[in-house]
């Protein structure tokens, strides 16, 4: 038998080699417990799951109250492919509408994603189609359907100004942190103006997950989580009904309308012609539709009420002659005598009695008139050279905010043109350029050019007798139920109110008098002021252009009216705008035959 | 020590509650969960040492031999009859009961070793003496092995404890230290680099101590067996070892990181008990076990609920809990008249000690992840029984010396 005592003192070995490990694990765990701090990281990265909440994006109105944009639920079909087990596949691809190769295909790249985590097998099913795989679903594990909302539009037009969301891009991601992956942001038109006053506010949703990524309930019973808010709904100043009417008149031509109410600048109908059906650019249909619509010779994509640019051709009388008269270069009395198609240096195409006042020179659209108007200011001693004078009738023109750019709530629009004294410096050479150089001006040719929506603000500015309220979208933004109207600042022309009543009597005289250039369709109800345009064009037949406003005194809308290639500003443009003012005033009114006529009428052989 | 060893019950038997608590099932007595189930043997393991209390002290002397070699018969049988649990073949099923032979080997290993220890003329000088020892020991190991149950195998080495306190040369204990850090060194590093390293430790030796002949052959032989060991460490680690100890070793010493395979207990189980902080998460807030982030996380990773719900200061209180036992077994243990008590009371701080600070070491990543439980606290009916009489019987021996 060994001898107890002699090996005692190991018993001290053993008991400091005891304690040693446990002084090992106490340190060990003291700095992975309360030094180190990362795993506590890695434990949230483990079991927290951050799903964003999304909130519903505002509704549209229009000025009568119809809805124009709504949300309507989608359902895109989640799978988490390691949950899928034992489905049976062709029934299952029956039930989505897909075949055995989308299926394999679509599996894989879920599995390429991640066999743990959910992703989409199928995006956004319609509401009918989930209805029915709704109830058939729970045959198959790991596939299940998650709601998210698209827009949807009721009354299919103003697809430019109402504009479409997509989804967020890397760039836009990187310049706004709000928004992240897989968000929806306005991409054009007031979608994009009015983004942040549309998406409201995401709400965050931390809930616990498992080692398989179930959910396992909220983090802290919620104390951490955010509700979403809801997007503030927009009231625009468009009226649907106007603004379908319109689309339907232009459709098979181009060009474009634009209608203001004058008395506040607010756009009543803003069509470029071709349109597209704005639903054909949501959810999974839109990259494919956007593509189609992208590569349409006819260009629907662009917005022409706002970024095609054209010579307002006799459109522009009704500009020059009131800044004339400011000027005191001539008086409503003024008369030219006209030469006819033979006149020089500025022929006249229509065919009247001569001489001309300036009244009848706008009924009658006289060209040489205008010419002689034009020499007039430029020429008018008070102005040291051809240059000041120039300069002074540029400011005037600049003041009915042509050359310039609006800024308002459009989001694109083209500054249209009215060319700076050094671009004839450059042109001609400093001193060399007279106002016979530069006669095109005189009738709204040459380097002039504006979009259909500066022509529309021209028409208010003479319905209100010389100021303007920058034409806009959105009349009201609802934030928690409370409407605020969009205000904007009134603007005034260089020209006195005086000074456009002649303007207006000729335009009067354009529908209601003998030689008006209008009067085939004058309208009985109501008292219209127009102006033809007939803009002569290079590449084609003349552009068909027509501006009015209505009624007479105290006008509720004014309107210009581009119709490409359509010859005569009296054969296009002029019964187009007539319709649609008409519309606007009266709502029911006995048709007219050329109503139809306008309905059918195709230019589409002229592109 | 009655109070200690409830004391760790009680907390494995909450903590796994706490691990698998789900909230279909919120009675910690529901007979359906693993908690239930642990309940159920914490009352038999009650009932089991009752049993042992009241036996004569003298049969565990007497029979030590018989139970052992009875044990060692169960252990065959396993082997032939047993069935298959995750990658085992160490199980009896009876009806819906598993029960592990393994777990009870180790207390009937440690009787005979007792036994055998205590009888006469027995002593480390001699070379028979040793021999039926190692024997005794790697017979069970061996038969453990072959049920593929390799922690429960190694469980053996423990005993080296119980030799070095009853004379085995101190020597051997320090060899086996040096082993195991010529085996880390060459694994982390360049064997040639380590074998120049040595050498340079020996010239240094050579200045400072008596030049005398003997001394140099000594030094130069223990060079050349430690060159010898390290050049073989490679070999043995590729050709000896299996694949996913190979990869447990190395990722433990940092030479492979692979977070989603070999590595992902070990992080995960740092994960659950690093983010307890200081004073942990609360009872039954603990996500990372609960969640199964931790694989194993009531049984072998039982520690990091503990760690996660009741962060440091819960954990130092186990660690504590523990290391109080295992001094208070041992001076227990040198108090007792008998040899044979005392060798037996060794054991069991060896065997205790061995699984305490191989499955913390393990929990904390400070050691390869070998599967064996954390004593009293783990779930599982074998072990918990195994333990439990593995304590009751020292428990008896030392009742005895009291009433004598």
């Amino acid at each position: 038998m060994i001898e107890n005592k002699a090996y005692e003192g190991r018993k001290i070995v053993i008991i400091g080699i005891i304690i040693v490990i446990g002084m090992i694990f106490a340190a060990r765990l003291f700095y992975i417990q309360v030094i180190n701090d990362k795993y506590v990281l890695s434990a949230n990265n483990n079991v927290l799951r951050y799903i964003t909440q999304y909130p519903a994006r505002g509704l549209v109105y229009d000025r009568t109250g119809k809805l124009m944009v709504f949300n309507e639920a989608a359902y895109d079909l989640m799978v988490v492919p390691k949950l899928v087990k034992n489905i049976d596949t062709l029934q299952f691809c029956r039930l989505i509408g897909i075949d055995k190769e989308a299926f394999i295909k679509k599996m894989k790249k879920a599995r390429n994603y991640s066999p743990y985590k959910a992703s989409i097998f199928e995006e956004q099913i319609s509401k009918e189609h989930y209805g029915y795989i709704e109830e058939k679903l729970f045959k198959y594990p790991g596939f299940w359907v998650q709601p998210r909302t698209l827009r949807k539009y009721p009354i299919p037009a103003a697809a430019h100004s109402l504009g479409y969301i997509g989804e967020v891009s890397p760039m836009e991601i990187e310049a706004n942190p709000y928004y992240a992956i897989g968000d929806y942001i306005g991409k054009s038109g007031i979608e994009k103006a009015y983004e942040t006053e549309l998406r409201g506010k995401k709400g965050l949703k931390i809930s616990m997950v498992d080692v398989f990524n179930r959910e396992k309930g909220s983090y802290q019973n919620g104390i951490y989580d955010t509700l979403p808010l809801a997007g503030n709904d927009l009231y625009v100043s468009l009226d649907v009904e106007l603004q379908a009417y319109g689309e339907k008149l232009m459709q098979n031509k181009k060009g474009s309308i634009v209608a203001i109410e004058p008395s506040t600048g607010e756009i009543l109908a803003l069509i470029s012609s071709p349109t597209y059906d704005p639903n054909l650019l949501i959810g999974r249909i839109r990259s494919k539709n956007y593509n189609e619509l992208y590569a349409d010779s006819l260009k629907p994509l662009f917005n022409r009420a706002l970024l095609a640019m054209y010579p307002p051709g006799s459109t522009f009388k009704t500009v020059e002659a009131p800044i004339a008269l400011q000027e005191g270069v001539v008086t409503p009395a003024t008369t030219f005598s006209c030469g006819g198609v033979t006149a020089s240096p500025i022929k006249c195409s229509h065919n009247h009695y001569s001489p001309l006042n300036l009244i009848e020179a706008i009924e009658q659209s006289c060209n040489p008139y205008y010419w002689n108007v034009f020499r007039k200011i430029i020429e008018n001693k008070k102005y040291a050279n051809t240059r000041e004078a120039y300069i002074n009738w540029k400011s005037y023109v600049n003041s009915f905010n042509l050359g310039m750019t609006f800024n308002t709530d459009l989001n694109i629009e083209r500054s249209g043109n009215v060319p700076a004294p050094e671009y004839y410096d450059k042109y001609f050479g400093k001193g060399q350029w007279r106002s016979m150089t530069i006669r095109s001006l005189s009738i709204g040719q040459g380097e002039l050019l504006v979009t259909p929506l500066q022509l529309c603000n021209v028409v208010a500015i003479i319905a209100n007798r010389g100021y303007y309220y920058p034409p806009h979208l959105v009349r009201a933004v609802s934030r928690n139920k409370v409407r605020e109207v969009k205000e904007y600042e009134k603007k005034f022309t260089k020209v006195e109110p005086g000074n456009f009543e002649p303007v207006v009597e000729g335009m009067y005289l354009a529908y209601n008098g003998s030689h008006g250039t209008a009067r085939r369709y004058k309208m009985d109800s109501i008292v219209m002021c127009g102006k033809t345009g007939t803009v002569q064009n290079p590449h084609g037949e003349n552009h068909s252009l027509f501006i009015a406003f209505a009624p007479r005194d105290n006008p509720r809308i004014a309107i210009a009216v581009v119709v490409e290639n359509a010859g005569y500003g009296s054969a296009y443009g002029t019964p187009i705008a007539t319709l649609m003012m008409a519309k606007y005033l009266l709502r029911e009114f006995e048709r007219p035959t050329y109503e139809e006529e306008m309905f059918n009428a195709s230019l589409i052989s002229r592109y | 020590m009655v109070s200690l060893y409830l004391a760790l019950v009680l907390v494995g038997w909450i903590s796994i509650y706490s691990a698998i608590y789900d909230e279909n099932h919120q009675s910690i007595f529901d007979m359906s969960q693993g908690y239930g189930k642990q309940m159920v043997w914490i009352v038999t393991a009650l009932f089991l040492a009752l049993v042992i209390i009241l036996t004569d002290f003298k049969f565990f002397s007497a029979f030590a031999f018989p139970i052992y070699f009875f044990m060692i018969l169960i252990l065959i049988a396993v082997l032939i009859f047993g069935s298959t649990i995750s990658g085992s073949k160490s199980w009896f099923q009876i009806g819906s009961v598993s029960l592990q032979p393994a777990e009870f080997a180790k207390f009937a290993t440690n009787l005979a070793i007792a036994k055998y220890l205590s009888t006469l003329n027995v002593n480390f000088k001699q070379f028979k003496s040793v021999g039926k020892m190692l024997i005794i020991l790697l017979l069970p190991s061996l038969l453990i092995f072959l049920q593929n149950d390799t922690g429960s195998a190694i469980v053996y080495v423990a005993f080296i404890f119980v030799f070095y306190r009853e004379g085995m040369p101190g020597a051997i204990l320090i060899i086996g230290l040096i082993s195991v850090v010529l085996f880390i060194m060459t694994l982390l590093l360049n064997p040639v680099a380590v074998i120049i390293t040595l050498f340079v430790i020996c010239i240094l030796l050579v200045f400072f101590m008596k030049r005398n002949l003997q001394n140099l052959v000594i030094l130069f032989g223990m060079f050349l067996i430690m060159s010898a060991f390290i050049l073989s460490v490679n070999y043995a680690f590729d050709n000896a070892l299996e694949q996913h100890h190979r990869t447990r070793i190395n990722v433990l010493l940092g030479i492979e990181t692979d977070l989603k395979g070999a590595g992902y207990n070990v992080n995960q189980s740092l994960i659950a008990i690093g983010s307890g902080g200081l004073t942990g998460k609360g009872f039954l807030n603990g996500t990372q076990t609960k969640y199964n982030f931790v694989p194993e996380q009531s049984t072998d990773f039982i520690f990091c609920t503990v760690g996660e719900e009741w962060g440091f200061a819960g954990s130092i209180v186990i660690v504590g809990l523990f290391i109080a036992l295992l001094i208070r077994i041992i001076i227990v243990a040198e108090r007792q008249r008998s040899n044979f008590a005392r060798i037996y009371g060794y054991g069991v701080a060896s065997i205790l000690f061995f699984h305490f600070a191989v499955n913390i070491a393990m929990t904390l990543g400070l050691f390869p992840v070998i599967g064996i439980p954390l004593p009293f606290v783990s779930y599982g009916g074998s072990s918990l029984w195994a333990f439990t009489i593995l304590l009751f019987i020292f428990i008896k021996l030392d009742s005895y010396r009291l009433n004598a």
